[in-house]
């Protein structure tokens, strides 16, 4: 009876406190968890970075001479230039909270749109260019368009343009891959991106500076292309009214469209300028093929979802960053280079891949039960 | 009364189908006060709030801000015109920072080229702005004007919510059930909020179910029920069982409260 009594009043001992702490605003005696949960929750493009590094520290353990390279580095720089690409578009399209299966068709369209009028057609490249930019433009637009006019969710919407600009694809190329020698004579402003551009030679003749950490990295300038295009977004997205509105439309649109933005026009807007931004990546994609080819980067939608997402970018909308993507993707590249280097199958890059993954999104999960 | 109404509505209607949301219904704020709408469920009081802020339009009737006739079609015009809505979710975007979200839809651009042609944001002159606004109504408990707003707490963020209304609303306020979803001392708080705008010169319409709120900040109250304004009354004259009463229509107000 005793011990009753005793227990009980320490019970409600207990629910006093309890009490007073729910009714404070006070939250000092955060955890170790809950406070790393709080880092990671201001500064998610950390874990890409780190897992980066880590892979880089691996590596070099792993395949100590082939891997720790410049030259090495180099490579995977080039090998990672498209999907980093596609990846700021498709970082703009998931930070409204939709998806975008469609990146990978829009750039192989405009990659032949721009090589065969060029090339096939005998159109200047002054015209055949542009025209490739205005038609990846149009494709985004028209997904933008269906997104808000018939209030379909983009997978669907973007699984049919996918097979809707496949097959405009078939259609305007007619399944016919234009051979380098033929670009390299009519239009060799297409093959730019593919480029090589040595960083030290530059900075030696140019400036006079004798910088060796640049020795020995080799890069295309379409890998500058594809830097200067990611600053320009991230300026858009963090320094514009546009980016607010990117956010807040993927973060919560109701709220968004009760704040006074008019949501429908931010979203025609992103998979516009989505669009547009695979034009680009086709131009990155006919430099580093020379030429073009219908069948090309048939794994490029996924690859650009999965730079995406290793990168921290939340696919519920609201919250990643351009930065986090182009970690995204050397993770992508670094992993599947690094593996390739220590002697392992193809197959294993795929499961380290598939790993990341998971591990990515568990970990967004978690950050954002922040504000549980 | 004194003095002309800053917004007043008259003989609106709104149906939906079959059903009467508003029939005939009249509306009148006050210059400084803060007038609580009250009424049962489904008496229309939240269909009226809605054509006053322009997310509903009303079939019939006139509503008239400061004298002149308004027809909002949007809640934006409504903001455009001085009417600021702290709706009951908040509309607040939770990942972006409260500087962020209290210039959410209205952002400032930087002046000169890096502004106009290169739309780059005033982030500095936003935070500021924001910074100030808070410590106006008490609120820099708030340590960090950079944080989102789904690291705060329920109160804070209605007072995010509250700021923002007011640091824009010229004219009006509306503040749609602002102490439903908060604990005792954070209802407190935005209790507190409530005055402290209304000190500063902004009349406020206040929609609640909660009577002791109503009561404590209320200078009138408007009772609706069937569509329609039944009384106004004055809160320090009848009791909180006398407005559920009127309310509810087991009692009839006296004429002097009807004729409003």
């Amino acid at each position: 009876m005793s011990d009753d009594t005793a227990g009980s009043a320490t019970a409600e001992r207990g629910l006093q406190g309890a009490t007073e702490a729910l009714a404070s605003f006070d939250e000092s005696d955060a955890g170790v968890i809950r406070r790393v949960q709080a880092f990671l929750h201001q500064f998610p493009t950390s874990i890409p970075f780190i897992v980066l590094l880590l892979g880089v520290v691996i590596f070099s353990i792993a395949a100590p001479s082939k891997f720790f390279a410049p030259f090495n580095f180099s490579l995977v720089l080039q090998q990672v230039t498209i999907i980093a690409v596609l990846g700021v578009a498709q970082t703009l399209i998931i930070l409204t909270a939709g998806i975008d299966l469609s990146v990978g068709a829009i750039m192989i369209l405009c990659s032949v749109v721009m090589g065969r009028t060029a090339v096939v057609y005998g159109v200047p490249v002054l015209i055949a260019f542009p025209l490739g930019l205005l038609c990846g433009t149009a494709c985004g637009v028209i997904n933008g368009l269906i997104v808000t006019m018939l209030r379909l969710p983009p997978f669907i919407v973007t699984l049919g343009t996918w097979s809707i600009f496949g097959a405009l694809n078939v259609w305007y190329s007619q399944s016919e891959t234009i051979r380098q020698q033929d670009m390299e004579a009519s239009a060799p402003f297409l093959q730019w991106t593919g480029t090589i551009f040595k960083p030290y030679d530059f900075f030696s003749k140019t400036l006079g500076l004798d910088w060796m950490f640049l020795k020995g990295w080799v890069l295309t300038y379409g890998s500058l292309v594809m830097l200067i295009l990611a600053f320009i977004i991230w300026y858009v997205l963090n320094r514009t009214a546009l980016g607010r509105h990117i956010y807040a439309t993927g973060d919560d649109p109701d709220a968004a469209r009760l704040a006074g933005i008019n949501t429908n026009r931010t979203l025609i807007a992103v998979y516009g300028l989505a669009g547009f931004i695979c034009a680009i990546a086709a131009w990155v994609l006919i430099g580093r093929i020379g030429g073009v080819s219908p069948q090309a980067g048939q794994t490029a939608n996924l690859d650009s979802i999965t730079a995406v997402v290793i990168g921290g970018t939340s696919l519920f909308g609201g919250r990643g960053s351009i930065v986090g993507t182009l970690i995204g993707a050397l993770i992508v590249g670094v992993f599947r280079n690094g593996l390739a280097l220590s002697g392992l199958e193809l197959l294993w890059q795929d499961f380290a891949v598939g790993v990341l993954i998971i591990v990515a999104v568990t970990i967004d999960q978690w950050i954002r039960r922040i504000s549980a | 009364m004194s003095g002309t109404p800053v917004l007043q509505a008259r003989a609106l209607n709104k149906r939906y189908g079959r059903v009467v949301a508003l029939d005939n219904a009249d509306f009148d704020l006050m210059p400084g006060e803060i007038l609580a709408v009250i009424g049962d469920n489904g008496a229309g009081k939240s269909t009226l709030v809605k054509a006053l802020c322009g997310a509903v339009i009303p079939d019939s009737g006139t509503i008239e801000l400061n004298g002149k006739v308004v027809h909002f079609r949007s809640p934006i015009e409504a903001r455009l015109a001085g009417i600021e809505t702290v709706y009951q979710n908040l509309a607040l975007s939770p990942a972006l920072s409260i500087a962020d979200n209290m210039f959410l839809g209205r952002e400032l651009r930087k002046p000169g080229f890096v502004g106009q042609w290169l739309r780059r944001l005033d982030r500095s002159a936003m935070q500021r702005i924001a910074r100030d606004k808070l410590t106006e109504l008490g609120l820099m408990t708030i340590q960090n004007i950079n944080q989102s707003v789904e690291t705060l707490s329920g109160g804070q963020r209605q007072g995010v919510a509250v700021a923002r209304a007011a640091a824009f609303g010229s004219r009006v306020v509306i503040m749609d059930e602002p102490t439903a979803a908060l604990g005792v001392k954070e209802s407190r708080r935005v209790l507190e909020l409530m005055l402290d705008v209304k000190r500063r010169g902004l009349p406020i319409v206040l929609i609640s179910h909660n009577m002791p709120h109503v009561f404590e900040v209320a200078d009138r109250i408007h009772i609706h029920r069937l569509g329609r304004r039944l009384a106004v009354i004055d809160p320090k004259q009848y009791t909180m069982s006398d407005a559920v009463a009127f309310m509810t229509g087991a009692k009839v107000p006296p004429e002097a409260a009807l004729a409003a």
